[in-house]
Parts: structure tokens; C-alpha cells; sequence
């Protein structure tokens, strides 16, 4: 069975909890424990129908005081494929959850109003799904039975979206016009709209191909840990383990370490269960090389043909995610970029990027909590990257602050600085 | 040429690269093992993650001392295959020494005094991350913790202060005396870890499989009759076929009517059922709609 990820944006208003509580009790995921807990509580708060946003809901302050605080994780599964939702707020702290459930997702919902249309709302969260590269975008037209199934309706919001759509990066763009309280085009094709020939939502997320939206041309290993089992029966061994982060390794194939540039080529690919004829991107192994050349973690293992950029200067963006402090020219932080953690400092905020109107603010001087900007870091070590948009694993990095170790910011890539 | 994953197979890369992080990035993690199917999966994990190496961690139970003899063997047995070191972390000691007091009533349960115990094991060996076998669609407090868990000082968790968790990029920056639970297979559901435990042939604890025991009824569940129960008046003991779907501190795990007698059926009953495991068997959820919450604030699991 194949897996996909996908996040959930929109607020309450637009029905999302009802969407997503749509799709997990048409696919029998609610349990009758789960049900009566929820319909116990919506009892107790007094309201008038079953909540479902009780479902995901589930600290304590959340249920009291009627709002999502964080990202909630659920699954379900059709026969066809085993589903990973990351559900995000929609309101409170929106960006910094928005982007944390996108950096994973496949794929990402985002669901509006069909009597209201592309608010401010609905740009930030498919900005925000371009910007974090999510391969797939479902454009939900939801309470259609409220606009009378009307199809013109329908694609007055859908002329009005792909107009704002066109000044973002999105490759794969659905619209789907439903119905979550009347369930229209959520799990079944809807009676009620025979001029959609379009499949159902979950239709499409079972047969969305996203087989081909993980890079398999540059390889790229980065180094995770050494194993060294220094055991009679393993004397020598000495294997490179890590997850695959782009292209494909096989026994054989000429590699480049960096950053010291030593070549050799690989000896063997390792599991518990055997060795393997090639492996690829998300697959968790163990390299061994045919020659002793001094590697630990942090480094990266590509081809000689094909390398990363490898630079301490970087042109990136940035969301950052601390009320604690802003992030300005001169900041210190802490990089963690696949295995390699190194110091960096802030050169330049080059803009402040308005999320609502996609204005670009040069003359910002500082970062505050939940705003995005583009910057140009100094790292004290190399860092071993790709552009985001070719490689999300090499691409992406997250910041830390040395003096709290909390992390305030998710970074993306967009090259080396010129 | 479809370069393609099958769910379990990318969830399981999932785990070895979170084992791996934590094994490169702490001094002393420690694995927290149950006997309980979930745990017995994280030692699989962990064996693919080090392999050929052995675990570069230990193995710490937290043992309430009301265990099902089966899993205790199980696990001695599974440990020294690995070749792992096992540190037990008892209940009966911390009330022995007085540390903790014991509930009393025929409604006692070790389940509170388990996190002293933890807790205690962690300070006396320093360990700075904990691996645990927690999954996120066991229960709404878990939907929403992230893969690596900041606790304090005081090893407690704060669900509105969590760190953001991005990519695959973990971050387990800690100061003294503060801690990381780990928990690598998150994305699990319990059907995943039931068709993963038959695609790798994995052993299991027969408790897991039906069998004829007695039992009674206690607040709609099956509970074992056995040394650590008291019955109260209007309790029957009788004779029934079940089967354990969580393995836990006997006195408060409930056993389920089944006849699922091999894996197969395992998975054919998990799939079909219509209520989750901890409603069906476990009496230490159903205190309050927050009761793991407040648990896992104090520090469980």
C-alpha cells in the first residue's frame, strides 16, 4: 500500500472539521468509543449539534476554551492507500502550524467557502503550500449545497483563485466542489452536481501520482552515524548509515565524500535483511565504500558529476517562529541542516514578504513571530545544499537559539548568495 | 522505473532515522521496553538501525510488578538475544523503600506510581532520551505530541510549549538534567504495527493470541482474575475465550472475547473492530477525558 501526507487548511467557518470528520467516518475510522466521548463533550459544552472538531481537539485547554492550539496528526486508510493527515488551525499561530504541517505533506487541502470565495485566508494558505513546495494543491469549494450545487458559482471562485494562483510557483492545481455536511463529492460522486466530471476528493487522494515528487536523479547521502560493531564476527566493518535524501546508490556507483573530496565507490548497501541491489529516497541504509577514508556525520556522500552547492554563504527564506525575540541583521543561530549543525549569522533581511498581499517590504529591518522573509546567512561551516525546489530534504533546514534550544525558524533554500 | 515505498516499509525508514538521530545526537538514550507488541516493534527498529552493530543504548522496563509471566520470559529472552543491557525500573522498590505509598481498595492500580519510578530511573542513570512506543492514534494527547518530546527538569511536558518539528530535521538540544522522550513510530496505527509484526515475522507474547482464561467483569471490561485483583462482592469469576489487544500492568488491562488465534486474524479483527484499544482494555484512560494528558504532563510515558 502506498502512503500519502496530506495537510488540512482552513478554519473552522469553512467546515474543515467537518471535512475531515466526513472523511474519517465514511472510511469507518471513528471508533464508537471516539464517538461517544465527542458527543458526551458536546453535551457537556452545549452545543446543538455533535462537535466534531472534538475529535482532533484534544488537550484540555483546546476543549475548554474551543480553539486549535496545534498541529494534530490522524490516519486513515482505503484499501488502496494508508493516509497521514497533518490538520492545522487556522487562526492561532496559523503560519508557524501551517508550515509545519506542510514541510512533510504530499499534498495539501485547502478548503473555502463557496458563498464567500478566495478570501485573504485562502491566498495565505495556498502561498504558503507553494512556498513550502508541496507537490499537490486541492482547491476544496466547499457548502456548495448552500450556493444550490450552482456550477457557475463554482467556476466564478475557481477564475477567481487561478487568477491569484498565477503569480505562485504550483504545479498540480484541483478544484473540487463539495459539500463536507452533506458529504457531495467528499468519499462518492455527488448526485447533486452531475455537471462536475471530476473524481471525488478522496478518489483523487487515492489515485494522486505522487510516486515521481521525490528527486531520483542527484544522489545525495548524507552521513547520520558510523557503525562500528568492533565485534569478532564484524572486526573491520565500517558502515556509513543514513537515509537516502535524493537519487539512487548502487553497489559499484563512483562517489565524491565532502567535504574533504575523497572519491571511491560503494562497496555495499546494508540492511539487517540483506544487502540491497540499490536503494533510493526515503530508504534508511548502510553504505560501506571500497576505500579508508576518514568520514563522519555531517558529511555527504554524492557522485563526482553531481554534487551539491557546497557554500557558507546563502540566500534563503525564512519563516520565523519566536515571540521571543525578532530575527534582524546580526542575529546568531544555530543551523541544522540534514546531519550537519553549525552556527550562523544573519547578513542581510533582503525583504519582508507580506503573506496577505505578496507586497515585498525592503526596507524591514526585522522578522517578528510568524513572518516570512527572505535572508542571506553566513554559516561557520559549509553547508552541503540544493535549491528547495529541487531537493526538500537538501534544501530545507530549521534554526535553532543556542540560548533557550527552542526552534524559531524553518528555513528553504533558494541558492547560494550571489 | 517506479522508485516506490510501500507504507510500512517508508514508515519503518521513518524509525531507523529517528533511533539513528538520537543514537548520533545524546550521550545516553535508553530504550523504554513494555513486553507489550509496540515495544517489541522499537527493538526491531532499533536492531535494523545499529545492525551489524548491537544496540548502542540499554533497555529499561518499568516494571509495576503485576506483570503477565509470559512477557517477563519474553522479555529476558528477546534481551539477551540483542545482546542488550536491561535496566529494571521497579515499583515494588520505590514502595519498599517508602518513596511511593501504594493505593489501596480492590480498585488499586500501580498505573500513577509507575511514573516515579521512571522518573527515578532517569535521574539515577542520567539518561537524556528516552525511546518510547507511544503511536499518535492511540489517543488525542498523543495526536498532538511531537517525535522528539522536550521534558524539564522535572520531566514534564508542556503541550502548549512544544517545539516546532519540521522535515525530518529533529531537534534534541537539551540542558542539564532535561530530557527528550523519543517516540520513532508515531505514525503507526495499530493495524500498521499488526501487519508489520507478520510481514517481519515477528515473535510475539502468546497473551496477544486467544486463549481460555478467567476472568470478570469490572466496568464493562475483562479483567484476569490472579494475585494482584481484588474481587469486589458482586464480581464473578468465569471462564471465557479471550485475547490481550494492549499488554499491560495486569491489574488494569482488560482482555478482549476473541478467537483470533494467528496473526492473520489479528490483523482481520483490528481491522473490523469498531472501538479503539485503550477504550476496549484500558481502565487507566477512562478516569477522565483528560486523563492521559495529565498523565503525561507529570511525566508517563
Amino acid at each position: 500500500m502506498e502512503m500519502l501526507r496530506f495537510a488540512t487548511a482552513g478554519s473552522v467557518d469553512d467546515g474543515k472539521s467537518t471535512l475531515i470528520g466526513r472523511l474519517l467516518y465514511d472510511t469507518k475510522t471513528i471508533f464508537e468509543d471516539q464517538m461517544e466521548a465527542v458527543e458526551r463533550a458536546s453535551v457537556q459544552m452545549g452545543t446543538e449539534h455533535t462537535n466534531l472538531a472534538l475529535l482532533t481537539d484534544g488537550l484540555r485547554a483546546e476543549r475548554e476554551q474551543g480553539i486549535t492550539i496545534d498541529v494534530a496528526y490522524r490516519y486513515f486508510h482505503t484499501p488502496k492507500r494508508k493516509f497521514i493527515i497533518a490538520d492545522t488551525p487556522g487562526h492561532t499561530q496559523y503560519t508557524r502550524n501551517m508550515v509545519t504541517g506542510a514541510s512533510t505533506a504530499d499534498l495539501a487541502i485547502v478548503l473555502l467557502d463557496a458563498r464567500k470565495g478566495v478570501l485573504e485566508q485562502s491566498k495565505r494558505h495556498a502561498f504558503l503550500a507553494s512556498l513550502l513546495r508541496i507537490p499537490h494543491l486541492v482547491l476544496a469549494v466547499n457548502k456548495m449545497d448552500l450556493v444550490d450545487y450552482d456550477q457557475e458559482r463554482f467556476e466564478e471562485v475557481k477564475e477567481e483563485f487561478r487568477t491569484f494562483a498565477s503569480k505562485l510557483d504550483i504545479t498540480d492545481l484541483t478544484f473540487i466542489p463539495v459539500s463536507a455536511l452533506h458529504g457531495d463529492n467528499v468519499v462518492d460522486r455527488s448526485a447533486n452536481m452531475t455537471w462536475y466530471e471530476g473524481p471525488s476528493l478522496l478518489h483523487h487522494l487515492e489515485e494522486v501520482h505522487i510516486a515521481s515528487d521525490r528527486n531520483h536523479i542527484d544522489a545525495r547521502f548524507p552521513v547520520q552515524y558510523v557503525i562500528r560493531p568492533q565485534s569478532d564476527e564484524f572486526h573491520d566493518y565500517r558502515g556509513y548509515a543514513g537515509t537516502i535524501a535524493g537519487g539512487v546508490l548502487r553497489p559499484g556507483d563512483e562517489v565524491t565524500v565532502l567535504p574533504s573530496g575523497f572519491q571511491s565507490s560503494i562497496k555495499s548497501i546494508d540492511t539487517l535483511d540483506g544487502p540491497l541491489e540499490e536503494a533510493f529516497a526515503p530508504m534508511a541504509v548502510t553504505v560501506r565504500l571500497n576505500d579508508e577514508i576518514d568520514i563522519s556525520r555531517g558529511d555527504m556522500i554524492c557522485r563526482p558529476n553531481n554534487q551539491p552547492i557546497a557554500s557558507q554563504d546563502i540566500d534563503t527564506m525564512i519563516c520565523w517562529m519566536s515571540e521571543r525575540a525578532n530575527l534582524g541583521e546580526g542575529s546568531k543561530l544555530l543551523v541544522k541542516h540534514t546531519t550537519r549543525t553549525t552556527k550562523a549569522i544573519v547578513k542581510e533581511l533582503q525583504y519582508h514578504l507580506d503573506i496577505n498581499t505578496l507586497h515585498r517590504d525592503e526596507e524591514s529591518i526585522e522578522l517578528g513571530l510568524n513572518e516570512i522573509g527572505r535572508v542571506r546567512l553566513r554559516t561557520q561551516t559549509p553547508l552541503f545544499f540544493d535549491e528547495y525546489r529541487r531537493n526538500r530534504e537538501t534544501g530545507s533546514f530549521i534554526l535553532i537559539d543556542e540560548a533557550t534550544n527552542v526552534t524559531v525558524g524553518a528555513g528553504m533554500i533558494l541558492g547560494e548568495s550571489s | 522505473m517506479a522508485y516506490d515505498l510501500t507504507h510500512l516499509r517508508q514508515l519503518e525508514a521513518e524509525s531507523i532515522h529517528i533511533f539513528r538521530e538520537v543514537a548520533a545526537e545524546f550521550e545516553n538514550p535508553c530504550l523504554l521496553f513494555s513486553g507489550g507488541k509496540d515495544s517489541i516493534v522499537m527493538l526491531r527498529l532499533a536492531e535494523k538501525a545499529f545492525w551489524p552493530a548491537k544496540l548502542p543504548f540499554p533497555v529499561m522496563h518499568v516494571d509495576t510488578g503485576h506483570n503477565f509471566p509470559e512477557v517477563i520470559e519474553f522479555r529476558d529472552r528477546r534481551v539477551e538475544e540483542l545482546g542488550a543491557r536491561l535496566v529494571v525500573a521497579s515499583v515494588q522498590e520505590a514502595i519498599d523503600s517508602g518513596k511511593v505509598v501504594e493505593e489501596t481498595g480492590p480498585r488499586a492500580s500501580r498505573n500513577r506510581l509507575q511514573t516515579t519510578a521512571l522518573l527515578d530511573g532517569i535521574e539515577e542513570h542520567r539518561f537524556d532520551a528516552l525511546f518510547g512506543g507511544a503511536r499518535r492514534d492511540e489517543e488525542k494527547a498523543r495526536a498532538k505530541e511531537r517525535v522528539f518530546s522536550f521534558r524539564d527538569e522535572f520531566g514534564q511536558w508542556d503541550p502548549k510549549n512544544q517545539r516546532p518539528e519540521l522535515w525530518s530535521l529533529y531537534n534534541g538540544r537539551i540542558k542539564q538534567g532535561e530530557h527528550i522522550r523519543v517516540f520513532p513510530i508515531s505514525n503507526y496505527t495499530e493495524l500498521d504495527i499488526w501487519q508489520y509484526i507478520k510481514e517481519e515475522g515477528i515473535e510475539i507474547p502468546d497473551v496477544y493470541f486467544s486463549h481460555q482464561r478467567e476472568v470478570f467483569e469490572r466496568d464493562g471490561m475483562l479483567l484476569s482474575t490472579g494475585p494482584y485483583i481484588t474481587l469486589m462482592d458482586d464480581e464473578e469469576p468465569f471462564m471465557e475465550t479471550v485475547r490481550y489487544r494492549t499488554v499491560g500492568d495486569m491489574s488494569c488491562t482488560g482482555a478482549v472475547e476473541s478467537t483470533a488465534d494467528t496473526i492473520d486474524k489479528i490483523i482481520e479483527e483490528v481491522a473490523a473492530t469498531r472501538i479503539t484499544e485503550r477504550g476496549a482494555t484500558r481502565a487507566d484512560d477512562r478516569v477522565s477525558e483528560a486523563a492521559m494528558e495529565d498523565r503525561k504532563k507529570e511525566g508517563y510515558f
